[in-house]
């Protein structure tokens, strides 16, 4: 239960960020955890965070969603076990599940990060480096956030900023079984579909392996000294 | 003087925003930085904060809009928040003694981010709620007590050596001498009056040093006093110096009572406790949906009446635990009746619920409320703490993980629930959290094997963690 530091090269007085792979978190528990995270960073209890997760099969609805964009019936979710979850993040209806890594960064943009679109630039900078150490290349697509490969989208980001302290973040499709996406129209986008790493390369992937990359590719590009753990660090775990 | 909100610049290169939410209505007050809109651009969903404290006067621009940045979006009236807001927001006066985790909700209309300017009213009120009224001793006893320190202390070494010798109690003696100081004199005449005396000696202290007899309590006239009983109420050796700075207080009944029949439970029972960690999550989520329903009929409904049904299954299937001993012969009681051990200021007591198996959820919340009500204020009837055939405890009632209650006499059993509380937990390998609550059995293990005892529990963590109770 080591925790490991990823110092990138100019890590001298760099802020630090503990990154945390939680393995299956639920959605709900995943909001605790975020909602913990923030409060103790606002607090100076604990130093920002980038939560590393899967959740259990659940399609989520940004703020701006559009629901008609969830194509099964309520009965058809039910019986694949779908929960349906409304969020107060940002951007339209997207699916998580078994074998997508979800990132929630809790970070402090400021002093100088105060800028949304930086914000959501830098992570999807961090995305394409991770599955470019795959062997992936992946790319932005001008007006679509998230990063791409072809036409096909493998990574979703939904951000949501109070006082310049992030919360949500992203999701990328790792062995990701995504015959679920057929349920909705991801982000409301109809002409585009998905793919994840395992489907690209042929073979499922360690997910703890992913997320150590994510760590710390998140690291160089956001300039944080990044503290790895494979478990939740004890002093930041959910209160009641 | 009233201030403009502004759509904010949220990147260099974004030029406008659309308002998604309106956080607040016009007419509403607003602490500075409380979150007062949000808005969305590009996947980003912003909470955007009041820049001041004041009434939300005017909201310019509606939900769904999008607006360049520097817009007016909204006007606030300047001024601080109304003073009676923030009265509205200071918790009501304490006032029952059952302190503990009573609400500390009452923080509902200020906003969820913390909050800069708390209501000064509260801390204080907070900490007078924090301290359960202890146990006063009576202000005579205190009186008593100290003008016996001065009659020992200030009683001249002579007389100190004549009590020694003549094995009397300074403090039993009126003294004439200067602060009540006890003379030569007076204890001379003291002893000389002893044999008469004696029997007007001011009400009994509990624990006598070398003193003749000790006072015999008189036994309740139901049982044939045990044993133990009496070796429990025997003064033994004084439990403290001369000299020794104390003060002496005599038992009430009711202490005195759970003195007795605490020692003797344990001389009588061979006491074993299990543990069984319980998921509680589902049968959480039960609860709150029948709350609102349940209140609406004056029924507080706590997890006991669920613990209650789960206990009653268990005793179905392992009837010996709700059973007595009698010499070499098991009596299995036929009628379950749950004791609920309630605490009191002054003590403890274990209303019992008669034919608990006969009750629907509904039935056992009642009477849960009911006799806890009444425990409270001194209305239970004589019957209703008697003929119990299994208690439940409440060890977790102040936060407590667990306890190792003491069986109840003549039970062979009895349940302690701990704090239910959300915990970290190991589902599918992977870390979920979930509402927890440790459950402790003492059991009489001339009677009940820890294997019985396990299964007991395992069978009320099914019941528990399934949560299909029979209504």
């Amino acid at each position: 239960m080591q925790a490991q530091r990823m110092v990138t090269p100019a890590s001298q007085t760099q802020r630090l960020c503990e990154a945390r792979w939680l393995a299956i978190v639920g959605y709900d528990d995943g909001l605790h955890l975020q909602e913990s995270a923030i409060e103790h960073l606002r607090s100076g209890e604990a130093p920002e965070q980038l939560l590393l997760l899967e959740h259990p099969h659940v399609f989520t609805l940004g703020r701006g969603a559009d629901s008609s964009n969830i194509l099964a019936d309520p009965l058809q979710l039910q019986t694949n076990s779908v929960e349906v979850h409304e969020t107060g993040r940002g951007g339209d209806v997207t699916y998580h599940g078994p074998g997508q890594l979800v990132g929630y960064p809790i970070i402090n943009l400021k002093p100088d990060r105060c800028d949304v679109h930086r914000y959501v630039r830098d992570l999807e900078e961090a995305l394409i480096r991770t599955i470019s150490e795959f062997g992936v290349t992946g790319t932005r697509i001008k007006g679509l956030t998230g990063v791409w490969v072809g036409n096909d989208k493998i990574a979703a980001i939904g951000v949501r900023i109070a006082r310049w302290i992030t919360s949500h973040g992203f999701a990328l499709n790792v062995n990701t079984d995504l015959s679920y996406f057929n349920m909705i129209v991801p982000c409301g986008i109809t002409d585009k579909g998905v793919t994840s790493l395992s489907r690209l390369l042929g073979s499922q992937i360690p997910m703890s392996d992913v997320a150590r990359v994510v760590s710390s590719q998140f690291a160089q590009v956001f300039e944080r000294e990044i503290l790895f753990s494979d478990f939740p660090s004890p002093a930041t775990s959910v209160q009641a | 003087m009233s201030e403009e909100v502004k759509m904010p610049q949220m990147g260099e290169s974004i030029a406008e925003g659309t308002i998604v939410k309106w956080l607040k209505q016009v007419g509403d007050s607003i602490k500075r930085d409380e979150p007062l809109f949000e808005i969305s651009t590009d996947k980003v969903d912003a909470e955007i904060p009041s820049p001041t404290a004041g009434v939300l006067s005017e909201i310019k621009v509606k939900e769904g809009e999008t607006v360049p940045v520097n817009t007016v979006v909204a006007v606030i009236n300047g001024g601080a928040a109304k003073p009676t807001e923030e009265a509205k927001e200071a918790p009501p006066k304490p006032e029952t003694a059952k302190a503990g985790p009573a609400s500390e909700e009452p923080k509902k209309a200020a906003a969820p981010a913390p909050k800069q300017e708390p209501p000064k009213e509260e801390p204080k009120k907070e900490t007078k709620k924090a301290e359960p009224a202890p146990a006063q001793p009576d202000p005579g006893q205190v009186d008593a007590t100290s003008t016996d320190e001065l009659r020992r202390t200030r009683s001249s070494p002579l007389v100190r050596k004549i009590a020694e010798e003549e094995g009397v109690d300074i403090s039993q003696i009126e003294g004439t001498g200067i602060g009540g100081r006890v003379t030569k004199q007076d204890i001379r005449s003291f002893i000389e009056n002893r044999g008469a005396a004696s029997k007007e000696s001011p009400p009994a202290k509990a624990a006598e040093a070398a003193a003749t007899a000790a006072p015999a309590p008189a036994a309740p006239p139901q049982r044939a006093p045990q044993p133990s009983r009496a070796q429990a109420m025997e003064a033994g050796p004084q439990p403290f110096a001369e000299g020794d700075r104390v003060e002496i207080e005599p038992m009430s009944i009711m202490r005195r009572r759970i003195a007795e029949r605490m020692v003797e439970s344990r001389h009588i029972s061979a006491h074993v406790t299990s543990f069984m960690e319980v998921d509680f999550s589902k049968t959480a989520k039960l609860r709150a949906g029948l709350k609102a329903e349940y209140e609406r009929d004056g029924v507080k409904l706590t997890f006991l009446p669920f613990i209650i049904k789960a206990v009653i299954e268990g005793i179905k299937k392992w009837p010996i635990v709700n059973s007595s001993v009698w010499g070499d012969q098991i009596v299995y009681k036929k009628d379950i009746n749950v004791g609920v051990a309630v605490a009191l200021d002054w003590g403890l007591i274990v209303p019992v619920i008669r034919g608990a198996d006969e009750k629907s959820l509904l039935g056992l919340a009642r009477a849960v409320n009911d006799l806890g009500e009444r425990a409270r204020t001194k209305q239970l009837k004589p019957d209703e703490v008697q003929g119990g055939t299994f208690t439940i405890t409440n060890p977790g009632i102040f936060g407590g993980w667990s306890g190792t209650p003491i069986i109840n006499q003549p039970q062979v059993a009895i349940l302690g629930v701990g704090a239910i509380k959300k915990r970290p937990v190991v589902i599918d390998d992977a870390i979920a959290i979930r509402q927890i609550g440790v459950l402790a059995l003492s059991f009489d293990h001339r009677v009940i094997d820890g294997a019985v005892a396990d299964q007991f529990l395992a069978t009320l963590r099914d019941v528990i963690e399934a949560a299909e109770y029979t209504s």
